[in-house]
């Protein structure tokens, strides 16, 4: 189990949040309860399961839903 | 398909900006009156440009079976263009770009304060490689043990020791302290702190997040995640908001076949107000503190802090320097040069806590050689320096030992140690030479400070400290405490506060973090004076950053202002969605562009209003 976090580009929306953590969440291997999106520091934070998803799927989700990832981090 | 769609969404302000032309052009031909069919024309053009990215973004939301506002939207102009209301479908499609682009650049702005912190840390280095060259490389491959090269005027990219050169570094953006620091092989230096001249190759210590500069930044934006209970609320409330309003419009459309009342609905289905509202101001007044050195984590600590009236302080290393040194220093008779000459050598040798202020007050004198050393217990030190028998130590040595003090020593005796000195005496041959007071002095600011603090509400200040109830007392008498408590002890401070807290109030703690964690941990609010340690920054909830005293009454007025700012957008925001709401029941005026325009104005409106506290200073 890996913990993820993103760095987007300036989220300017309410429901940009929504977007992207609902996503997240249809992700096969990413644990729902643990997606976080933060609308002050445009940041996504997530625990995924790393043999069932990669951090390119996470970002290529996030890029189908109109987001842009600045930056992405695996502890 | 999807590089088409992110083309289109990267210029949506291209595109708004085309579209605001020709509705423009579309309004001046009809106002002259020229021909209708290019007034339609041009609108129609513009609602079907403007309605592009917000259909792709539409179609992205419901793809994860989100109902946001787009679809609401992209719903409401379609229902324009069905009842050829092409005026209305162009002008609210071109608003809702107009108002995303302002969103976009106002919210930057609230954000530019931590933006600025971020962007102190470098993201490439010069590392040495095999063959002995430094090359820049980005700062994610650079590894602990890596040597590194720091040029002047650079800013120090990890935490680190230097090896080689030496250099003077401004460690303001750690420390807060603006005096340079003086670096040379061995010194330590710190990510983010700027070399101001010199150059310095050093090895790496801790790279990029673990590194002290790295765990603030890490901080300050953790405490913008955090949610309070009032806006997980508001999360909640908006994600059943949208198609509850979907839902009441498509009713509404059904029941009365009015199409245009239908669309309007839509329009104000997203409480976009409410929800930035309170992170915009969240935002704000983080960014505020981390420009001025305070680390506020989060915005339910915000709540709290504001609120507090009643604030414990620990007394060694917040209120006071931490550091005795002697406040006043009396010679009597004279050859004064010789005795302080004398004390300084005998003081040289000692290992009392005093001894160190003496030395430092005395300063440079010639010292003679110290030939015999006796310790009276409890008294002080007899012994013979430079052919005279000298006594250091306190009054009751002095008459122990047939020293005689005068009238005149005994009312500075008093006076002196009324004023919470302790005393330190020194007799040569028999006559009393030297008096000196010392005591650990309150820090420069304290008093104004905690004046300040009283002012802003806080009525009810607490000292705890581990010196005896007399010094303690002169301390809180001087600095206006409504209560002093002396020979605590570590743990005796923690029991004191849970004591205080299982009695129902709310405490905040002031300490310097070393020995207080327990303390820190226990308050509600613990405000840590944390230069740097990390226990501090860990288990506090304020952290003042360059251990400053004198910045806690902008902290807690920050905290204030922050929680009105938050009330004020909550009051726009709710206070827009029901006028609007009853001018859609009640009155006829409104439609689908108005609606989008206030709703819009609403946003901008809490944005810019968050804003106003980036520039928040305590007025004196």
């Amino acid at each position: 189990m890996k913990s993820a976090i993103i760095q987007l580009e300036t989220l300017i929306c309410p429901s940009c949040s929504q977007k992207i953590a609902a996503a997240l969440k249809q992700l096969d291997g990413v644990e729902g309860e643990s997606v976080t999106v933060s609308f002050s520091s445009s940041r996504a934070k997530l625990d995924f399961d790393e043999t069932q998803v990669t951090l390119r799927d996470i970002e290529n989700a996030i890029d189908r839903v109109g987001f842009e990832v600045v930056k992405s981090k695996i502890r | 398909m999807r590089k088409i769609q992110r083309a289109i969404l990267k210029n949506k302000n291209s595109i708004a900006l085309v579209s605001g032309v020709l509705i423009a052009a579309a309004f001046v031909v009809k106002w002259t009156g020229g021909p209708v069919l290019f007034t339609h024309v041009a609108l129609i053009m513009a609602s079907i440009l403007g309605l592009i990215p917000i259909a792709i973004q539409a179609w992205q939301s419901l793809r994860v079976k989100v109902v946001s506002i787009d679809v609401l939207v992209t719903l409401a102009v379609a229902g324009a263009f069905a009842i050829q209301n092409f005026e209305e479908s162009a002008v609210v499609t071109f608003l809702f770009l107009f108002g995303a682009y302002l969103e976009q650049r106002t919210l930057n702005k609230t954000r530019s304060a931590i933006k600025a912190l971020t962007e102190m840390a470098p993201d490439t280095a010069w590392k040495r490689m095999e063959d002995g060259n430094f090359v820049e490389v980005d700062i994610v491959d650079v590894d602990i043990g890596d040597v590194l090269l720091v040029k002047t005027g650079a800013r120090v990219p990890v935490d680190g020791r230097v090896l080689f050169g030496e250099g003077s570094v401004n460690e303001a953006s750690i420390t807060g302290e603006s005096m340079p620091a003086a670096k040379e092989k061995n010194s330590l230096v710190y990510a983010g702190t700027l070399l101001d001249n010199g150059t310095l190759q050093i090895e790496a210590d801790r790279v990029g997040e673990d590194t002290t500069f790295g765990k603030i930044i890490e901080l300050v934006e953790e405490a913008q995640d955090s949610k309070s209970r009032a806006e997980r609320f508001i999360d909640r409330f908006s994600r059943y908001y949208t198609p509850a309003i979907l839902l009441t419009a498509l009713l509404v459309w059904f029941f009365t076949k009015n199409v245009e009342l239908a669309i309007t609905i839509l329009v104000l289905g997203c409480p976009g107000a409410l929800v930035i509202g309170v992170p915009v101001s969240n935002v704000a007044g983080i960014g505020n503190g981390a420009a001025h050195g305070i680390l506020l984590k989060g915005s339910e600590v915000i709540r709290d802090f504001s609120r507090l009236d009643r604030m414990v302080f620990d007394k060694t290393g917040t209120l006071t320097a931490g550091n005795p040194s002697v406040s006043e220093k009396i010679v009597y008779g004279d050859q004064a040069d010789q005795a302080l000459s004398l004390l300084a050598s005998i003081e040289a040798e000692s290992d009392h806590p005093l001894a160190k202020a003496v030395l430092e007050n005395i300063g440079e004198v010639p010292r003679s050689e110290v030939t015999a050393t006796h310790v009276v217990k409890g008294g002080g030190i007899v012994s013979s320096a430079g052919g005279h028998v000298v006594l250091v130590g306190n009054a009751a040595l002095m008459q122990s030992e047939g020293v005689e003090l005068s009238q005149a020593v005994q009312t500075d005796l008093l006076r002196l140690e009324a004023a919470g000195n302790s005393l330190v005496l020194a007799a040569v041959d028999g006559e009393l030479k030297v008096l000196m007071g010392i005591r650990d002095q309150v820090r420069p600011g304290v008093r104004e400070s905690l004046e300040r603090i009283k002012r802003l509400g806080v009525k009810k200040l607490i000292m705890l400290s581990g010196d005896n109830q007399g010094t303690v007392d002169v301390i809180a008498r001087e600095l206006g405490l409504t209560k002093a408590l002396g020979k605590m002890l570590p743990q005796d401070k923690s029991a004191y506060i849970k004591e205080r807290i299982d009695r129902g109030e709310i405490i905040a703690f002031v300490g310097d973090g070393v020995n207080d964690s327990p303390s820190l941990a226990l308050a509600q609010i613990g405000i840590a004076m944390g230069s740097g340690t990390e226990v501090a920054i860990e288990t506090s909830n304020v952290v003042l950053m360059n251990s400053d005293f004198n910045r806690l009454p902008h902290a807690l007025g920050l905290a204030k202002a922050t929680v009105r700012n938050m009330t004020q957008n909550m009051v726009i925001a709710v206070g827009v969605v029901f006028a609007l709401l009853a001018s859609v029941l009640f009155g006829d005026w409104m439609n689908m562009s108005i609606g989008m325009l206030v709703h819009e104005g609403s946003i901008l409106a809490v944005i810019l209003n968050g804003m106003r506290l980036l520039g928040y200073k305590l007025r004196k």
